[in-house]
Parts: structure tokens; C-alpha cells; sequence
């Protein structure tokens, strides 16, 4: 067996890997997916510019266009939108790459769940552009928005069910084939991500199909308030997961053949996923923390098994960086962080992840402060809020996908990746990370003055309180303002780049690293492929921290809320 | 499956600390009461001017330096808009809702809460130094969420 971290012969093992290309008619499959992905992003970026300039106070909108609109359609495009297509498009060319071309059936299925979503997502937008639907990406009742945001909604997670049905029937498909072998990590991971989605998924489709949708066709008459925000949790915590597991992905599965190395452990790539499949469910009290109907004792329970999903992100951080540290020793790194300077850090493949590593440091640290039980009090609602998930979401998960998208939208497009897309990719990356420390820092403090979040330009009166955020030398509006427009400038260079490389580029390969097998990868333990036993855990524990207080919420429920429908317009 | 030494040390610390940071968590919430406000009394949103407790909001003095102010929110204001307490006083807020779903939120003290139709919600703060306290929204509640505001007037 090879002992070395490095993939020795690198030469021939990446021709090797030039050679395994992803069907093409998979490549395709997967780049509608990047097309709608990079469009939502676009225009998501420019409504977070009209946001930060507006809530600055330093343009007034137009009568047509809401703040509120905004940033519906900034947090759909973007929160929803963009992530959700980017991680479809990028399971369906690793499935490809790793486990072999799709069947002619399970691919129609694929374009099925594609066309579906993206059936969805152009009703939901219309809804928004209409302002027949500014509730938010939260949607909360009893604010009504028009049916058809919900109907487009449900179709963008049906549509992604659909999808999910082709893809882990690849998997399971490649499992039947080669008995008693483990799955490659890239299926493993893959799986336990559309497991946590569609498991999650089933809270707030129960929510819109059963409770929201006939009380907005006006075939009911109230909702059940409570009971609408907890099944949107249920769902909303594991949504959040759902963007960073892929995003680790690549950081387990990519980053360490980009290297030239390869990963530390493989048993210990799936423990970290099986940990945040068991995990990131029964935790959505985690943002009801600050309201009525739910007891003390079940709101800590469930903080409680929130700072348990901490355990995979520290697995996690150790893997990464003894991977990076391997390597970069076998490379002829010495001292103790001296080797550090080994790491390839003009690659832009590696850079933009890395910069996105560096920011979940400050992200994991704020989230551990927001899931704190009562500590919460003084940061619920307000822009630290926004500060946080501009770290993780719009900072780690987003840097990565871009390290990604370098790579693979040339490799699905058959181009190349130059030397001009990776000088691109370096300045874009500093460019968001400049943007962002502006932005999210300010975001970070004025949350602590007490800035609310999701609130257009006001002043309440003059009142002191409220001038202090705008006077602030670096905690101001003025200051989150500027970092948007940094970063509205990184974001049109992502575009750019995602065009130059999907049209632009000169033909030939690009490589899809992934990481050869790490050493331990004949003696992972047979338990940890068990996808029984952990779905039925998964159930267990969400039976523990649910039952309860959802029986109490639909029991001993107050009487339900009518429509407010024309507060919204 | 194999655990490196410095990955034993490093989960061990991981999660040590997060038993600390939980230990520190639940003592405060269970032994000294500082609790998230979590209060399960319910009402009728739509005929709160039937209800006992919120047909008349304001404030009512409970003894020397204790008050019970009960408030409604509603898009976009609070009734009443404005109440006044001495220094010194310790206020048990009781809020609920007359529509949608609103904050109670008073910047730099730790009253901040959700206010969900059907429910009242409830915490305390003491009033160590007169002024003009800004009250504001900090749910979305609709088109005119962002002029939500009312005032708490501590004299001295």
C-alpha cells in the first residue's frame, strides 16, 4: 500500500484524471444548473447593493421598488436560488466523474427535478417582481404573500426531491455493483447531504402544503402562527447545513489533489458527515429562542444538541489542516508553520476555499454565541445576525463554491482554465474578502448597538440611539454601505469570470482533482455505510426533541391568525 | 477508526469546551432564572378588546418600584405609544399581538423578544437611569415595519 500523503506520479495520475471526463451529456445536465446558479447570483448581488446603499440613507429608491421587495429577492436569489443550484450542478458532475456515467433514466429524472425547480424559481421571482410576495425568504405568517410564491416555493423542493431521487439512486445503483467495497467519499457525502435535505425538507413542505397554501387559496380561514415558524426551523437550521456540507466537500474531496497531496482519513470524512446528518435537525429551536409557546426546558434541550454539531466542524477543521500540513512536508516544508509557505497559494483553486476556510474562524465563533440559550437576547434580530451568515454563507460556503467553480465550469464546458481566469479569481477573492470585513464587521457591532435587521433607512425620530448608527467611525450604515459596494464590484467579477469560463476560454481539459483514496480507505469500519441505522436515528432524535412541544403547540394552540395580506404592498 | 494524538487533544479540548460553555449556560438559565422569555399564556388575537388582561393596555403600579406595563403591538405602532415610569423602577413587560408576528425590543438592554398573535410574551428590566428609552420592531412586519417605534419615559 502507498504510505505517502502525496499522489506520487501526479503526472500520470492527473492525465488519468483528464481521461475520466464526465459524460457529456451529464456535463450538460449539470451546467443548466450553473447557468440559473450564476444568473440568480447576478441579480442578487445588485439588490444587496440597493439594500446597503438605501439602508445608508445614501439613495433614495424609486416609488416602484420596494426595500422590502429587495431583499426578498436578494435572500431567495441568493440564499435560496444560487446555492441550491450550484450544489445540484455540482452532485450531478461528481456523481458522473466518480461513479460513472448516469443511466438514459435516472438522467431524464435529473432533467426532470432541474426543470421543476427552475419552473419554481421563475414563478417565485415573478411573484417577487410583482411585489405580490414581500414576506422575506422566512415567508412568517400571518403575512400573506400571493399563492403562487408558495406554489413556486414547494415546486423548487419537490424539484429538488426529483433530483435527489436520481442521484442517490446512482449511488445505491454503484453500491449493488461492487459489494463489500466502500463508496467513494464523493457518493458517501452526496448521499448523507440529500438525506438531511429531504428529511428536512419534509417540515417545511408539510408546512406550505398542508397549513400555509390552503389558508392562502383562502380555503382556510387561520394558521397556526407557532406551529408554521417551528416546521420552518425544522427546516431552516439543516438548510444552513445543507450549504456548508458541499462546500466541505470540496474541502475533503478537491482541496487535497489541488495540493498535490491527499486526504488525512476517509473514516473520519464520514464520521464528520454522519455527525452533521444526526445533528443539524433537532436543533431549530435554536432560532425561537427569543419567543413564546415553547418551554425553557425544551428551547435548552435542543441548545443542547446545537453545540453537538460543533464536534463534525472541529473533525473537520483537524482533517483540513493535517491534510494541508502532510502535504506540504512531504513537499519539503520545515518549521513549525514555516511549511505553511508550501501551500499554493497563487492557485486560486486553493486561495478562494482557503479564504473561506479562514472566515468560518470568526463565522463558528459568532454562531456558538447566537445558539448560547439566553445570551441570545442580545443579538436576536439584529444585524449581528446578518453580520454572521455574511460570514458563513456568504463568505466560507460562497468563497468555496467559487474556488470550485474555477475548475469545473471550464472542465463542464470542455474549455480551459488560463492564466487570466486564475489571476481573476485571486483579485476577485481579495475583493470579497475586503468588501466583506467592511460589510460584516460593521454589521457585527451595529448589532451589538442594537441595529434590527430586515429594516429599511430610519432614524426613529432622530431619536440618539438610532444617529448613533449612522456616526459611527467603522460601526455604521455608512461603513456596511461601502464594504456592499466592494463587493458588488468582486461580484460582477465573478460573473465575468463565470462567463469568460463557460464561453470565452480556449478549448481543451481541465482537470476535476479529486483526491486519490486516502490510506485508510480498505479498513473503514462497515457501520459507517449503515444508511438504516442512521436514517433511523435521525428519526429517533427528531421524535425526542419535537414531539413534545409540537403535540403541545397543535393542542393547546391560541385561536389562529386571518390573512394580513395588505401590509405587504 | 484511527484517531491521531493531536487529534485526540484537540477534540478533547473542542468538546471540553463545549461542556463548559453549556455547563455556564444551563446554571445561569436553571439555577439563577435567566431564562429566554418563554412565557406560555395565550389569547385571542382578533378580540383583544374583550380580553381581561389587554382590553385596556398601559401601565399599572404593582408596588413601590415594581410596574406591569402591558402593551400591544400592531402594524406599525404600539398601543400605548409612550408610558412613563420613575427611576429606578423594575418593569414586567407583557406584550402580545393584535396582527402579524413583531419584536419588543428595547437597543442596549437585553428586552428583546419576538411577539407572535396568540401568545404573550414577557420579560423584566430595571430602570437604573432616567431618560427617553427608544422601543422599536425588529421582525419584518410589513410595508411600514421600519417607523415601528414607542418611547418609555424614566424620570427622575
Amino acid at each position: 500500500m502507498n504510505q505517502s500523503n502525496l499522489a506520487i506520479n501526479s503526472l500520470n495520475d492527473s492525465d488519468n484524471n483528464i481521461n475520466v471526463l464526465v459524460d457529456p451529456k451529464d456535463r450538460k445536465l449539470s451546467m443548466v444548473h450553473m447557468y440559473v446558479a450564476f444568473v440568480a447570483f447576478i441579480i442578487g448581488v445588485f439588490g444587496g447593493l440597493l439594500q446597503g446603499l438605501a439602508r445608508g440613507g445614501m439613495i433614495e429608491l424609486p416609488s416602484w421598488l420596494g426595500y422590502y421587495q429587495i431583499l426578498t429577492a436578494h435572500g431567495v436569489l441568493l440564499a435560496l436560488v444560487f446555492t441550491t443550484f450550484f450544489i445540484y450542478g455540482f452532485f450531478f458532475a461528481g456523481m458522473g466523474k466518480t461513479h460513472g456515467a448516469f443511466s438514459n433514466r435516472l438522467r431524464k429524472i435529473g432533467w426532470a427535478g432541474y426543470i421543476t425547480m427552475l419552473a419554481g424559481t421563475i414563478i417565485t421571482t415573478i411573484m417577487i417582481l410583482l411585489n405580490e410576495a414581500s414576506v422575506l425568504y422566512t415567508f412568517y405568517v400571518p403575512l400573506q404573500a400571493h399563492s403562487l410564491f408558495y406554489v413556486g416555493l414547494t415546486l423548487v423542493i419537490v424539484g429538488s426531491w426529483i433530483a435527489s431521487a436520481a442521484l442517490l439512486t446512482h449511488y445505491f445503483k454503484w453500491k449493488k455493483a461492487n459489494p463489500g467495497k466502500p463508496t467513494p467519499l464523493f457518493g458517501f457525502m452526496t448521499t448523507a447531504t440529500l438525506i438531511l435535505w429531504i428529511v428536512a425538507g419534509l417540515g417545511v413542505a408539510t408546512s406550505v402544503l398542508y397549513q400555509i397554501l390552503p389558508w392562502a387559496l383562502g380555503l382556510t380561514d387561520e394558521v397556526n402562527v407557532l406551529l408554521t415558524r417551528t416546521l420552518f426551523w425544522y427546516f431552516g437550521h439543516p438548510l444552513v447545513y445543507f450549504w456548508i456540507m458541499p462546500a466541505y466537500m470540496i474541502w475533503y474531496v478537491v482541496i487535497p489533489k489541488v495540493i498535490g497531496g491527499r486526504l488525512f482519513s476517509s473514516s473520519l470524512a464520514r464520521l464528520a458527515f454522519i455527525l452533521f446528518l444526526l445533528f443539524s435537525i433537532p436543533v431549530g429551536f435554536h432560532h425561537q429562542l427569543m419567543e413564546s409557546g415553547i418551554s425553557e426546558l425544551w428551547k435548552f434541550i435542543q441548545t443542547v444538541l446545537t453545540f453537538v454539531v460543533v464536534v463534525p466542524s472541529l473533525l473537520t477543521a483537524f482533517s483540513i489542516f493535517a491534510t494541508f500540513e502532510q502535504t506540504a512536508r512531504e513537499k519539503g516544508g520545515k518549521g513549525i508553520i514555516g511549511w505553511i509557505k508550501t501551500l499554493p497559494w497563487g492557485d486560486v483553486r486553493f486561495f478562494a476555499p482557503f479564504m473561506g476556510m479562514l472566515a468560518f474562524i470568526p463565522a463558528g465563533a459568532g454562531g456558538i454565541i447566537n445558539a448560547s440559550f439566553q445570551l441570545n437576547a442580545v443579538v436576536h434580530n439584529t444585524l449581528w445576525v446578518v453580520g454572521h451568515f455574511h460570514l458563513t454563507v456568504g463568505t466560507t460556503v460562497l468563497l468555496t463554491f467559487f474556488g470550485a467553480a474555477y475548475w469545473l465550469i471550464p472542465a463542464l464546458t470542455g474549455r480551459r482554465f488560463t492564466k487570466h481566469a486564475n489571476r481573476c479569481g485571486i483579485v476577485q477573492t481579495w475583493l470579497w474578502m475586503i468588501g466583506m470585513f467592511f460589510m460584516s464587521g460593521a454589521m457585527h457591532l451595529l448589532g451589538l448597538f442594537g441595529a434590527p435587521r430586515r429594516t429599511a433607512y430610519a432614524t426613529y425620530g432622530d431619536h440618539p440611539q438610532a444617529l448613533q448608527w449612522f456616526e459611527g467611525i467603522f460601526a455604521s450604515h455608512i461603513t456596511v454601505a461601502i464594504g456592499g459596494v466592494i463587493l458588488t464590484a468582486a461580484g460582477v467579477l465573478m460573473f465575468y469570470n463565470f462567463i469568460y469560463l463557460a464561453f470565452r476560454a480556449p478549448k481543451g481539459n481541465t482537470e476535476f482533482p479529486i483526491t486519490p483514496d486516502p490510506d485508510d480507505t480498505p479498513h473503514i469500519p462497515a457501520f459507517l455505510e449503515n444508511w438504516k441505522l442512521w436514517i433511523g436515528i435521525v428519526i429517533l432524535l427528531i421524535i425526542f426533541a419535537y414531539t413534545i412541544p409540537v403535540y403541545e403547540m397543535i393542542v393547546d394552540a391560541p385561536p389562529g391568525s386571518p390573512p394580513f395580506n395588505f401590509l405587504i404592498r | 477508526m484511527h484517531l491521531h494524538k493531536y487529534e485526540k487533544i484537540w477534540l478533547v479540548f473542542g468538546i471540553g469546551s463545549l461542556v463548559l460553555f453549556l455547563a455556564v449556560l444551563g446554571v445561569a438559565a436553571f439555577a439563577f432564572g435567566h431564562q429566554p422569555p418563554s412565557h406560555m399564556a395565550k389569547v385571542d388575537s382578533q378580540n383583544l378588546d374583550q380580553d381581561v388582561a389587554f382590553s385596556e393596555p398601559g401601565v399599572t403600579q404593582i408596588n413601590d418600584n415594581t410596574y406591569q406595563a402591558r402593551i400591544i403591538a400592531q402594524a406599525f405602532s404600539y398601543k400605548p405609544s409612550r408610558i412613563e415610569v420613575p427611576v429606578g423602577s423594575t418593569v414586567y413587560f407583557e406584550i402580545t399581538s393584535a396582527d402579524v408576528v413583531h419584536s419588543f425590543t428595547i437597543p442596549e438592554t437585553n428586552i428583546n423578544f419576538m411577539v407572535t398573535p396568540g401568545h404573550v410574551n414577557m420579560a423584566e428590566h430595571t430602570f437604573n437611569e432616567p431618560g427617553e428609552y427608544l422601543v422599536i420592531c425588529n421582525e419584518y412586519c410589513g410595508t411600514g415595519h421600519h417607523h415601528m417605534q414607542m418611547r418609555i419615559e424614566v424620570t427622575e
